[in-house]
């Protein structure tokens, strides 16, 4: 018996593989890392490459990195992109616009979010998974469709102001699209299940006999609530914020859309960039400040989360 | 097993040398830029399928461009954009001799294209236009008086005309190369200067009209105006002229109007070209042949409501669009209008970062 197994390819192959160092948990972890290295890291090096050339008409529209001189190659790369981020002060400007529009969007998503996700989690069973059916329910349309059926609510002649004007609430129609309020009911719209879901999943599993213990030592409800129920939701409040908070700085679709030509986010610089001035260098170097500037706060929230859980 | 799925790859991989020499041409133009029954008619006379795409700015045209294996066989980008993405080596010369239908080409628009193509050797006029208003007859009487005749940038490029109208919606073309140019003409510099002072001058107007600009886009605006949600645009003669139709076609009351004001304004041509890497030349060419045929482009005209560069089609052309002087302006105004200059990378930096100025204050 086990001299079959031995003989079998797939045992001859893991001892082959083993002899080159290769163990099957190594394979195992291989998947993923090959992911984010031909999915993350491989664009990822080819912008930075982008982000110190220059650019010039030609196809691709920017200078190559490696250069064929009489001496061989060489590499001709410049940080005259990053410096140029720093001379203007649009682009700090917009980065700053973009951070404040999506920290408002994830706090506003939170408030909305956070009883609907209560309210879920205590539900009994067969509701329960009906209202999740519901919050689920919108990703089955397209998300620009959804968008632009905010346009035709939130516009001068739309829905909104022909019902505000029949109930006689107004008498001139509110002017919303094309207006920062305008982009935040669609921030707030579009990403609000990504804090639902999150908060729901860690509210369900709260522990009923906490509530009943701190009802018991003569807490009131909302003493309970602002003491027990949201120290405990905080992973599921953090994970919501993150997937609220991150997509949202970088949102281009919602205000190009919904926003007016004032609303400044860092989505709508890099296309301005990257089309209407054809320099790809420069709009890929906003890119990747951007991404300096998100990563950094998010590993140190992370490690604050890990010290967190290790107490 | 193994041998099954080596039939199976052996499968995909002869399926796809058939959908490689496949008879198609992918076809890369404007939003609502053509008849309706173009693509049907082509396909039945030639038996090559059409795999038609659209796109509403030429910016997003060439970022594909530039990038390039883009598989398109036939885009459209407009003359300036052309010339600069020759110059990047982005399109093939085109072979005449398989363009018989050149001959009814308009000469003089065809040498007017020529500007930024020489001896049209890369591409031929699609259809041309102006950059000029479009408005609400209606909403302007009401705001300015039944006797305010519509004839000039004042409409836009006053501060004090403009405010009057700012509550009902005015909007711009989101195109730094085509406003920037007008609001300097206004202002009675040239509009094909790079002088960057000249460009700060005609921003400087903007901001000062900036308040009372709804929005800046390069396609919303033509159901916009339809729906009577704005009252005025600066928009592409074609696409105020289909928001006009939209309107009479819903018939909600709305009526749309288009002038080349007084002053001038922007002529521009739409031009086919080929892609240096198209996947299927021929098929292209037999394409473009096909649209210069002069009934299928009075066609085009008819259902568009741009000019065309086609001598022969005018004939077929309905006599309410030859007859209005917005869309084939009279020789007084021909003569007041310009052609875009082509800018260099640094000018490009300046007018669009002078563009985000307006229209964020940034």
């Amino acid at each position: 018996m086990s001299a079959f197994q031995a003989s079998s390819p797939w045992r001859k192959t893991a001892a082959l593989l083993a002899r080159i160092g290769l163990t099957g948990r190594m394979l195992i972890i291989a998947v993923p890392m090959i992911w984010l290295l031909v999915f993350f890291l491989a664009p990822f090096l080819v912008v930075m490459k982008i982000s110190v050339a220059d650019p010039m008409i030609a196809r691709p529209p920017y200078s190559p990195l490696f250069v064929q001189g009489p001496d061989g190659w060489s590499i001709k790369a410049t940080i005259g992109n990053y410096a140029y981020l720093w001379e203007d002060s649009l682009y700090i400007n917009a980065y700053w616009s973009s951070i404040k529009i999506a920290f408002f969007s994830t706090v506003l998503a939170l408030l909305i979010g956070y009883p609907m996700s209560y309210y879920i989690a205590r539900s009994p069973e067969p509701k329960r998974s009906l209202l999740l059916l519901l919050i689920v329910l919108p990703f089955w349309t397209s998300f620009l469709l959804r968008v632009y059926a905010w346009i035709g609510i939130l516009k001068t002649k739309g829905v909104l102001n022909a019902m505000l004007m029949k109930i006689g609430l107004i008498n001139e129609p509110l002017i919303i699209m094309q207006t920062d309020v305008a982009v935040y009911i669609g921030i707030v719209y579009t990403y609000l299940p990504f804090m639902i879901l999150p908060l729901y999943a860690n509210l369900v599993k709260l522990d009923d006999s906490l509530l009943e213990a701190s009802a018991d030592l003569g807490a009131r409800p909302i003493s309970t609530f602002f003491r027990i129920t949201i120290p405990l939701s905080m992973p599921g409040i953090v994970a919501g914020s993150m997937l609220v908070f991150i997509p949202a700085i970088g949102e281009f679709v919602i205000p190009a859309l919904l926003g007016g030509p004032d609303t400044l986010m860092i989505g709508k610089v890099l296309w301005t960039e990257f089309f209407s001035n054809r320099d790809w260098p420069v709009a890929s170097a906003v890119a990747i400040a951007m991404l300096v500037l998100l990563v950094i706060p998010i590993m140190l929230l992370r490690l604050a989360q890990s010290k967190g859980a290790d107490t | 097993m193994k041998r099954t799925i080596l039939l199976a790859t052996a499968a995909t991989v002869v399926a796809g040398a058939v959908a490689a020499k496949e008879n198609v041409v992918n076809v890369y133009n404007w939003s609502d830029y053509i008849a309706e029954d173009t693509i049907e008619k082509f396909e039945a006379a030639t038996g090559i399928k059409v795999v038609y795409d659209v796109f509403d700015s030429n910016e997003v045209l060439e970022a594909k461009m530039l990038t390039g294996s883009s598989g398109y066989d036939v885009v459209v980008p407009t003359s300036d954009f052309l010339q600069r993405q020759i110059a990047a080596g982005a399109y093939q010369p085109l072979d005449k001799s398989k363009l018989p239908n050149l001959a009814n080409m308009d000469a003089d628009l065809m040498a007017g294209a020529a500007i930024y193509d020489p001896d049209n050797g890369y591409a031929t006029i699609y259809m041309w236009g102006t950059t000029g208003i479009g408005y609400n007859v209606q909403a302007i009487a009401d705001r300015l008086g039944e006797d305010y005749e519509v004839n000039s940038w004042d409409l836009v490029f006053n501060p004090e005309i403009v405010a009057k109208l700012a509550d009902c919606g005015v909007t711009m073309l989101d195109a730094p190369t085509e406003i920037i140019p007008a609001a300097m003409n206004y202002l009675g510099l040239d509009p094909r200067s790079t002088d960057k002072a000249d460009f700060e001058a005609g921003a400087a107007l903007l901001e000062t009209i900036r308040p009372s600009i709804r929005y800046f886009h390069s396609s919303q605006y033509i159901n916009d105006l339809a729906n009577g949600d704005i009252c005025v645009s600066v928009g592409w003669s074609g696409d105020v002229f289909q928001a006009l139709y939209r309107a009479e076609e819903a018939e909600n009351g709305v009526e749309i109007g288009y002038v080349i004001p007084d002053e001038g304004a922007l002529q521009w041509f739409d031009m086919m070209a080929i892609p240096v890497d198209a996947p299927h030349v021929d098929n292209a060419l037999t394409f473009i042949n096909f649209i210069m045929d002069a009934q299928i482009t009075a066609d085009i005209t008819n259902y568009v409501w741009y000019a065309n560069g086609n001598a022969a089609s005018m004939p077929m052309v309905d006599p309410d669009i030859t007859s209005d002087p917005g869309i084939f302006p009279t020789e007084a105004a021909s003569a007041k209008l310009w052609g875009s200059k082509v800018y260099d990378a640094r000018t490009d930096r300046v007018v669009t970062r002078l563009w985000t100025k307006v229209k964020t204050g940034q």
